[in-house]
């Protein structure tokens, strides 16, 4: 039962992320054309609504499930690991047109060939495990 | 209902994004898919391969089944809350792409010249699709987080690393979009 609920969220996410279209690859390229502000609003909804309810919950209107105070974890410090592997992530984004939420929703849709690109993502996310230490973070 | 069935408006789907974001933090979790891609790597038996999978992957339990959720959540909504329109793109981006050799822009969420099961029997789109799911996997977790850890989660906190990171996704994504796509279609 425990469960449950998270089972809730996802099938609510999926069902956001379709209907609003942000799993379209052409939503995509579109956005990365600045053809459309379609994408552009959802983001920028997306983030000045979680910006309002962040700042209503730390002046403690909201508190989580267990009463304690709502917490996000702080990212660490660093500038090059974001911005080299948010550039590599970028590439990808753009090329296949989904980011790791939506390519589960799309393989719900239907979308068999997915399953290719899940198992890839899931190698290249190995393959940083792997040269992690090596890399400049 | 045809407020349901039609593609919702950005200004509905944004605020509902934010919703599952504040769902979770509600229940002491953190909205970020792609942490699902690691907990995978480790049940696979990546930890003997690399430190950075020694974790108790049961924890992220949560989160494997926020995305079973999400398996269920696309498929209910084209089977039950779609009118199969189309998406409605802007005529310029129409044109360029059908330029580019697609040929029906928006009338599927993807491109048939990249995902059909015809299409991948191709090497070139099935290159595409596992390139692309490479860089995907490897940059997110070397960024720290996707577009719902880093562009929602993250930017609703004000965090400084992940706006550094939302820049990243953008430069990348602009020069794919713009400067590679013509180039590989």
């Amino acid at each position: 039962m425990k469960f449950l609920k998270f089972l809730l969220v996802g099938i609510f996410f999926g069902i956001v992320l379709v209907k609003s279209e942000a799993v379209s690859w052409y939503r995509i390229y579109e956005m990365f054309r600045f053809q459309s502000f379609h994408m552009y609003g959802i983001i920028g909804t997306a983030i000045t609504s979680g910006i309002l309810f962040l700042q209503i919950s730390k002046k403690g209107y909201i508190k989580s499930i267990k009463g304690a105070d709502i917490f996000v974890p702080k990212k660490e410090k660093g500038l090059v690991r974001y911005i080299l592997g948010g550039t590599i992530f970028g590439f990808g984004w753009a090329l296949i047109g989904a980011c790791p939420g939506p390519m589960y929703i799309l393989l719900g849709t239907g979308v068999w060939s997915m399953v290719i690109v899940i198992a890839a993502a899931i190698l290249g996310t190995f393959i940083y495990g792997l040269l992690k230490n090596k890399l400049p973070h | 209902m045809n407020y349901v069935l039609n593609p919702w408006p950005w200004y509905v789907s944004g605020p509902l994004i934010a919703f599952v974001m504040a769902l979770l933090l509600y229940f002491g979790k953190t909205f970020g898919m792609s942490s699902n891609l690691r907990t995978m790597c480790t049940i696979a038996g990546a930890g003997k391969f690399a430190d950075f999978f020694k974790f108790k992957w049961k924890d992220q339990l949560w989160n494997l089944t926020v995305v079973l959720g999400a398996i269920i959540g696309g498929f209910i909504a084209v089977q039950y809350l779609s009118n199969n329109s189309e998406t409605n793109l802007n005529p310029t981006t129409v044109i360029e792409l059908q330029n580019m050799n697609f040929k029906n822009p928006g009338s599927t969420l993807v491109p048939n010249e990249m995902y059909s099961l015809d299409a991948i029997t191709n090497p070139k789109a099935l290159i595409l699709l596992i390139v692309g799911g490479l860089l995907v996997g490897f940059g997110t977790r070397y960024a720290g987080g996707c577009t719902s850890g880093h562009a929602i989660t993250g930017l609703s906190s004000l965090q400084k690393p992940s706006l550094i990171a939302v820049i990243g996704f953008f430069i990348g994504g602009l020069i794919m979009t713009n400067f590679i796509l013509p180039l590989i279609f």
